[in-house]
């Protein structure tokens, strides 16, 4: 019997000349990347869809920049009776912080989850680290640029840097490594639930740490059981950090006692999600 | 065991108390094309993601392209492509972008993906949209834009879930010209599950139809059809059945004869060859012959006899629950 695809091909000659490029594609091999590459392939991926994101990324601007105009509003003049305050400087880390606390590409994650693209990821001979440290690169260049509007709003309301334009880059930079350390918490609830109302919770997690500690009041003027909360508070030595930048200067003390705590909050969230990871990548 | 593209043993698959794939024996040899059939929840999913390395078996034993299932899960990966079930695309990057992505992760250098892109120009086939956002594609556009990709790497075994659900004749067609022309002049495997009798009908060199966990039959279609008996020749012959079934009867190359009503059913082991005889002797016989048919054995009587339901029910069934 004349098969089907035999007739078409009599009545549709095929122009299609693809003899040619077939030794070529056989010379064509898949093979691994290596992790580096894997991690700059990823964070392509992850860099390209930040600006078509848009509808996530403003607020993340909008709400610390509002907060910041209204706790400066409401008590400046109240802070500033005592002497030595200069209360905008003492605000500004705070507004950094909101910025970019829980940015990252974790809703993207678990869209790529629930579309199976995940699947098709992990199908592949990429390396599994890869996965998470490519979006982790482009988050890290993402709470950086946020980072930038801030600080500019902050010289335009007519904060100075004592330490200077390094202390500027210092810190950008103290800020771009929190968010990135605090990352670490919406990837692991991304890759353990799939939810993306989970993920989005995920920022409330960090309500308690941004609300016990100093974000109005200087630590020495805070006591009894919200002194003790604040002073093991994490949050605490990471906002002396970047303060003292602006009005002290190059303190190292302060600035490694802030780096201590953001490193102490990403062995943790790193490696919630690092096992999360491993759970989704897992076959059983 | 190197001549096997693909060989499994006793590979079986539980969820809990659920055991969704109960054993099953296969072995595809290189360069096959296997139609794998069942109806839904009989295990083909769980089998397809089992042998791509996305699940582990509880039980058995499988070689992919050679290597191991459960010890060498790195180097089958870098064999095999795969187009699931749902295209498994990312609507926020271009056509372009995705596939380029596609092929650094399989090691492709940035020359050897955009070249392999062109070579898969004619399967996509979606011209200048290939640099528009895929949330923007058709369901058409967007499956072919995965089987790209599941090829981007000139894979030594392609799976297929379903490549040509959802889409319109045309662009099934052309897929099945692009799985013939893989198989053909590239010498790549392929297991593919499908929806259609017809793609496997005339793709497949293979059908297994698997029926709740186990692998019920297994043969080339001409082999399975014939399982299922001879040609039968239905006859509309109106009141006079008597007369009309001693006229068949005469003739040599008639087995069974049996009336339904007004219908003869007239077993004949190659009906092409013998309905013109058989319509023949009835107008020699008198009997006014209201309408003739043929039915040769199908894929779907096949399917029937296994899973005790006609195939297109059972992908009627499948389409509501996607939906």
């Amino acid at each position: 019997m004349l098969q089907a695809h035999v007739l078409r091909k009599w009545l549709q000659p095929r122009t299609l000349k693809i003899s040619s490029i077939v030794k070529e594609q056989q010379e064509i091999r898949a093979k691994h990347s290596g992790f580096h590459r894997d991690v700059v392939s990823v964070a392509g991926r992850a860099m390209r869809s930040i600006p078509r994101d848009m509808e996530a990324i403003v607020p993340a601007l909008v709400f610390p920049v509002f907060f910041f105009f209204v706790t400066i509003g409401a008590l400046e003049s109240l802070i500033e009776q005592a002497p030595g305050i200069d209360y905008k400087a003492f605000q500004l880390p705070v507004a950094i912080v909101f910025a970019v606390t829980g940015i990252s590409r974790a809703v993207t994650l678990v869209t790529d989850i629930q579309t199976s693209y995940f699947d098709r990821l992990i199908l592949s001979p990429v390396n599994r680290l890869a996965l998470l440290m490519g979006l982790m690169v482009a988050d890290f260049a993402l709470v950086v640029a946020l980072t930038l509007p801030v600080v500019v709003l902050g010289f335009i309301v007519g904060v100075e840097f004592e330490s200077g334009p390094l202390g500027v880059m210092m810190f950008i930079l103290i800020a771009g490594i929190w968010g990135l350390a605090y990352t670490g918490f919406p990837y692991a609830i991304a890759l353990k639930t799939g939810s993306p109302a989970a993920v989005n919770s995920s920022f409330l997690l960090f309500m308690p740490f941004v609300f016990l500690t100093t974000i109005y009041l200087p630590q020495d003027q805070m006591t009894g059981w919200f002194g003790t909360i604040v002073a093991y508070n994490p949050v605490t030595y990471l906002l002396a950090a970047l303060r003292s930048l602006i009005t002290e200067g190059w303190e190292w003390d302060v600035l490694a006692k802030g780096l201590g705590a953001i490193a102490g909050v990403a062995v943790v969230s790193m490696g919630m999600a690092f096992m999360a990871l491993r759970g989704r990548a897992r076959r059983s | 065991m190197n001549d096997w593209a693909i060989e499994a043993k006793r590979l079986a698959r539980s969820f809990s108390d659920v055991e969704a794939v109960k054993g099953i024996d296969l072995s595809i040899p290189k360069g096959q094309i296997y139609g794998f059939l069942g109806p839904n929840g009989a295990g083909k999913t769980t089998l397809i993601r089992m042998l791509i390395t996305l699940l582990l078996p509880t039980k058995g034993e499988a070689r992919v392209a050679g290597f191991d299932l459960r010890s060498e899960p790195k180097q089958i990966r870098l064999r095999i492509g795969a187009a699931l079930q749902e295209a498994t695309l990312d609507p926020k990057q271009t056509g372009l972008e995705f596939l380029r992505l596609q092929g650094y992760l399989y090691g492709l250098s940035r020359r050897q993906a955009d070249q392999r892109i062109d070579e898969l120009g004619s399967l996509v086939d979606i011209g200048d949209a290939i640099k528009r956002f895929i949330s923007t594609y058709s369901g058409g556009m967007k499956r072919r834009l995965d089987l790209a990709a599941a090829l981007i790497h000139n894979p030594e075994i392609l799976f297929l879930d379903e490549p040509t659900t959802g889409l319109d004749p045309i662009s099934r067609n052309r897929v099945w010209e692009e799985v013939r022309r893989i198989n053909q002049e590239l010498g790549v495997t392929i297991f593919l599950t499908t929806q259609y009798l017809e793609e496997a009908d005339s793709l497949a060199d293979k059908v297994g139809i698997i029926n709740h966990g186990l692998l019920a039959v297994e043969g080339t279609p001409a082999e399975l059809k014939r399982s299922m008996g001879s040609d039968i020749i239905i006859a509309d012959v109106g009141t006079d059945t008597e007369s009309a079934i001693d006229a068949v009867k005469a003739l040599d190359a008639v087995g069974q004869v049996e009336s339904h009503g007004t219908e003869l059913m007239i077993r004949v082991s190659n009906g092409a060859a013998h309905i013109g005889p058989v319509a023949l002797a009835l107008h020699q016989r008198g009997v006014e012959v209201k309408e003739i048919k043929m039915h040769t054995p199908t894929l779907d009587d096949v399917f029937l006899n296994v899973t005790g339901a006609r195939f297109e029910e059972v992908a009627a069934a499948e389409d509501v629950e996607n939906k």
